[in-house]
């Protein structure tokens, strides 16, 4: 393992622990993404706006990750577009059900020592281990 | 209250977790779905992402919660629900297979939609989908029960 494959995701993650400390301090808000997006998703009130004010924010800082660090991105998706469809499908309605994702529960949640969200990061990072385990060697690779 | 201030903190926001996914790995699926694949050559970065994400938050959290109210907005809107249901589970679960299957979560779904992916925007739309058809089941299951909105309302 080099040193830039362990100071790389620590420094992403800190920024990201930095951007949602950045969101309580000034606007008193959990940094959960499928929140932000599904409150988005719904008619605009304003003072909900922050919600679209954010993720313009994702998406400018998207467009400068392709500008200077391309290499933040792959130079392709490998997953078929079904599966893709399926997975994207998944992600939005168990987000929805489950109160939250990766970011809301996974990192505000467990650093707020929530029960809640402990349970919901298990079972998230359970079923992904085993949806791999099974998309890589019992169907062949299709991921 | 004006939107402005908020909205610019918020864009900010934005803008850093957006650096912070793409410098740690998060916007290449391969590298999601070699972490959560135990078998062979598994790659930990998402636990180095995890752990950065996790000690700063926790280390800001009490300090920035310790004031009566945000700096632009007047209330903290902090989860308190503490009980724990089926639902979060089943929704745990959906949403982990989900991201299991294209490596994906909601994040570096939308911070990956400027690159123009058409596999990309096929799953952020699919997610907005879903997120609504879960939305319009709740409304038409529980027409007088608030509580589903307010579960989706009160975690992230």
């Amino acid at each position: 393992m080099s040193v830039e494959s362990v100071l790389m995701p620590l420094a992403g993650g800190v920024l990201i622990g930095l951007a949602s400390a950045l969101l309580l301090a000034m606007n008193g808000k959990i940094a959960g993404i499928s929140g932000i997006v599904d409150g988005a998703l719904k008619v605009p009130e304003e003072e909900e706006s922050w919600r679209y004010f954010f993720i313009a924010g994702l998406l400018s800082g998207g467009l400068g990750l392709l500008l200077f660090y391309s290499d933040a991105f792959p130079a392709a998706i490998r997953t078929p577009l079904p599966l893709v469809l399926a997975a994207g499908f998944l992600v939005g309605v168990g987000t929805r059900m489950g109160s939250g994702c990766t970011s809301g529960h996974g990192i505000c949640g467990l650093s707020r020592f929530s029960p809640r969200s402990l349970v919901a990061t298990v079972s998230f990072m359970g079923a992904g281990f085993l949806t791999v385990a099974a998309m890589r060697h019992l169907f062949g690779g299709l991921a | 209250m004006s939107v402005l201030k908020p909205g610019l903190a918020a864009f900010a926001s934005g803008v850093l977790f957006a650096a912070g996914l793409g410098i740690s790995g998060m916007t290449q699926p391969d590298k999601v779905i070699g972490f959560l694949d135990l078998s062979g050559d598994w790659d930990p970065a998402l636990v180095f992402v995890m752990a950065g994400g996790m000690l700063t938050y926790m280390a800001l959290f009490p300090l920035i919660t310790r004031r009566a109210e945000p700096i632009l907005t007047s209330i903290f809107s902090v989860p308190t629900r503490r009980e724990l249901t089926p639902r979060l589970v089943g929704g745990g679960v959906l949403f982990g297979v989900g991201w299991g299957i294209a490596g994906f979560c909601p994040g570096p779904a939308m911070t990956s939609l400027v690159t123009g992916d058409t596999s990309v925007i096929a799953f952020v739309a699919a997610m907005a989908v879903g997120m609504l058809s879960f939305r319009a089941l709740s409304a038409v299951r529980f027409p007088q029960r608030q509580s589903i909105r307010a579960e989706a309302q009160t975690d992230a």
